[in-house]
């Protein structure tokens, strides 16, 4: 691992990324050829719908997949190769220089520990502290999360906090160790609107203040809208469309980033106005057909949609597209305004 | 606070306070409890008194039933049927904690370590297990002490031996639940490696699993090791065994039937109550059946 170049390599570089996972019903590629590029505190965020790949993809990043998949492709983190890594060189990784928040405030602590000694564990595992030192580390680590009167509170159990306390809690433990990388896949899925607004918040503030990168998981456009400077668009576990975000929401050139906006509740809208859908429901993984993954989906579809995968698309702005029927879809939304 | 009425995690009910007033109004656990004290009070005070010496024959006033001097009578050596049983139950308790011992250490570690590793690891030692599970236990310890004579030292590891694939089982059972726990999954993403998240997650949320599991071993240990002494495998005379004691009152089935009441209630007391000890802890340490009643 090489520390000095800093400035010249991007902090992930992730390239050609495939994760074939053995289910029951046979091998499923779940990922299938990624490849996206992250600077030091830059932030991403990847929306798509369940089972797209969007975890199984930040999974691989941490190493965290089951044994029996099989990741092959590139993944640079700081310059080290994370595929095919040794198991112990990874933990060295993961709680240290990677950080992640998960989905379910409710089950990602454990019910016996007390919460200083579960937010201290990486603390005294990467920084050899002793247990009083990471008690003073946990201390302002609780403070600056929002948990209020946290001296009170370092040696009370998971079961003894509210949902948002305990994603307070979460987030303090991935950010223990000053992460370069924080990877927060759906932090705010399982909790009230009100208390989502909070940790978006703070998880926006920490990302600035800290200067980590963010890797940010949604299904909620919103979401990402306000939290990340680009964006993957994911179906069927490949990237359709990715690049700012500013211009993915302006150009939605994809027919299924097109159905994905158009499948928002608006505010205003006219009381009984059913919600757009897109037709017909995510293909299974295990056999998905070698075309596009979209094209059973997809009202432009041709035959040749089906044939081979469709290649990358260069729109102005760094913004891609896998699609090769832009050029009529172009057409027809220009005449019929959606 | 809007703190959660979430289950209170098995572990850590111990220390909750009102756990004690719980239990003791739980019959199940009341009752086994009282019993299996019981148990380990006669055998502690086997070793600072008895009524008679067990050891010690007297002829002259054999199989006598109940009375003021022999409370249970004596049997065909004129020994004190009393005291035969208080000492017995050393035979029982040595048997029970040494057999499920070993059960319970080698047994969990395995299943622990097939729940870690996964793969051909967790093949290779849950396939051992079944083929010790297929073996009948009485067949697998007649086996052990035909090859290396009767005696109580191989009879509790011959009954030790029948105890490791059912702890490992167990335990790979419940290790692998806990390691599909999102909590593992972020003690791993903080660089934790298998052995500690084994030690300081796996371990602790399945311990209610193995304690309630003990009791239930040790009760079938204490059967296992009356069998085998019925059969002459296990205690060697004179040391006193309750299961001994069956098989010498069988042949005076008609002249005493007493003598074989006495070992037979004790053994099946011993037994209720550890099992009963176990169904009310089983209930006891799981918060939903706990919140059930």
């Amino acid at each position: 691992m090489t520390m000095p170049q800093h400035s010249a390599m991007p902090l992930l570089e992730v390239d050609d990324l495939h994760v074939r996972l053995q289910t029951q019903r046979g091998p499923a590629e779940a990922v299938r050829g990624i490849g996206f590029t992250l600077e030091r505190g830059e932030t991403m965020g990847i929306v798509g719908e369940s089972g797209c790949g969007k975890s199984i993809t930040v999974q691989s990043l941490m190493g965290l997949l089951p044994s029996s998949a099989k990741v092959s492709g590139r993944i640079r983190f700081d310059g080290a190769e994370l595929v095919g890594m040794a198991e112990s060189e990874l933990c060295r990784l993961r709680g240290n220089r990677i950080g992640m928040i998960f989905q379910e405030p409710m089950t990602a602590l454990n019910p016996l520990h007390t919460i200083v000694r579960q937010i201290g564990e990486p603390l005294r595992l990467h920084r050899g502290m002793s247990a009083g030192q990471a008690r003073k580390e946990v201390l302002a680590l609780l403070e600056r999360v929002g948990i209020p009167d946290p001296a009170s509170r370092l040696d009370a159990y998971p079961h003894q906090f509210s949902g948002g306390q305990r994603q307070r809690i979460g987030i303090a433990m991935a950010l223990a160790c000053g992460p370069d990388l924080l990877i927060a896949d759906e932090p705010t899925t399982a909790l009230d609107v009100t208390i989502q607004k909070q940790i978006l918040e703070l998880i926006r503030g920490l990302v600035a203040e800290r200067g980590m990168a963010l890797i940010l998981i949604s299904h909620d456009l919103g979401v990402i809208a306000q939290n990340v400077s680009k964006m993957l668009v994911m179906y069927g576990g490949s990237v359709v469309e990715g690049g700012p975000t500013a211009a993915v929401f302006a150009e939605r050139a994809h027919p299924y980033t097109q159905g994905l906006f158009g499948a928002r509740p608006a505010i205003g809208a006219p009381r009984g106005l059913r919600l757009a859908t897109i037709p017909g429901s995510v293909p299974e993984l295990v056999d998905l057909p070698p075309g596009c993954p979209f094209a059973g989906r997809c009202r432009y579809t041709v035959d040749a949609c089906r044939a081979t995968r469709p290649p990358a698309v260069r729109l102005p702005h760094g913004h891609e597209v896998r699609c090769i029927r832009l050029d009529e879809i172009a057409a027809q939304e220009g005449a019929v305004p959606a | 606070m809007s703190a959660v009425p979430a289950a209170v995690p098995s572990a850590v009910a111990f220390k909750v306070p009102g756990f004690w007033r719980r239990a003791m109004h739980h019959p199940s656990f009341a009752i086994g409890a009282v019993l299996t004290l019981l148990l380990l009070a006669a055998a502690l005070l086997s070793y600072v008194w008895t009524p008679w010496s067990p050891y010690e024959m007297d002829l002259p006033s054999k199989l006598q039933g109940p009375s003021a001097a022999h409370w249970l009578g004596t049997d065909s050596f004129g020994r004190d049927v009393a005291s035969l049983l208080l000492v017995g139950a050393r035979a029982s308790i040595l048997v029970g904690v040494i057999a499920v011992g070993i059960g319970l250490t080698v047994g969990t570690a395995l299943g622990l370590l097939a729940a870690a590793r996964r793969g051909w690891v967790e093949e290779a030692i849950m396939r051992l297990s079944d083929f010790t599970m297929a073996f009948p236990a009485i067949l697998s310890a007649i086996m052990l002490t035909a090859v290396f004579g009767a005696g109580i030292v191989n009879a509790i590891i011959a009954i030790g031996i029948y105890n490791i694939p059912t702890f490992a089982r167990i335990t790979r059972a419940s290790a692998n639940a806990v390691w599909s726990r999102e909590y593992v999954a972020a003690a791993r993403a903080c660089g934790k490696g298998s052995l500690a998240i084994t030690m300081q997650h796996v371990l602790p949320n399945i311990s209610a699993v193995l304690i309630v599991q003990t009791t239930i071993r040790f009760a079938i240990a204490i059967l296992a090791e009356a069998a085998l002494s019925y059969l002459g495998l296990g205690t060697q005379p004179p040391q006193p065994s309750w299961g001994r004691m069956l098989a010498e009152a069988q042949t005076l089935m008609f002249q005493a039937p007493l003598l074989a009441v006495f070992p037979g209630l004790a053994i099946a007391l011993a037994v209720l109550g550890l099992n009963l000890l176990g169904d009310g802890l089983r209930d006891l340490l799981d918060p939903r059946l706990a919140r059930a009643r």
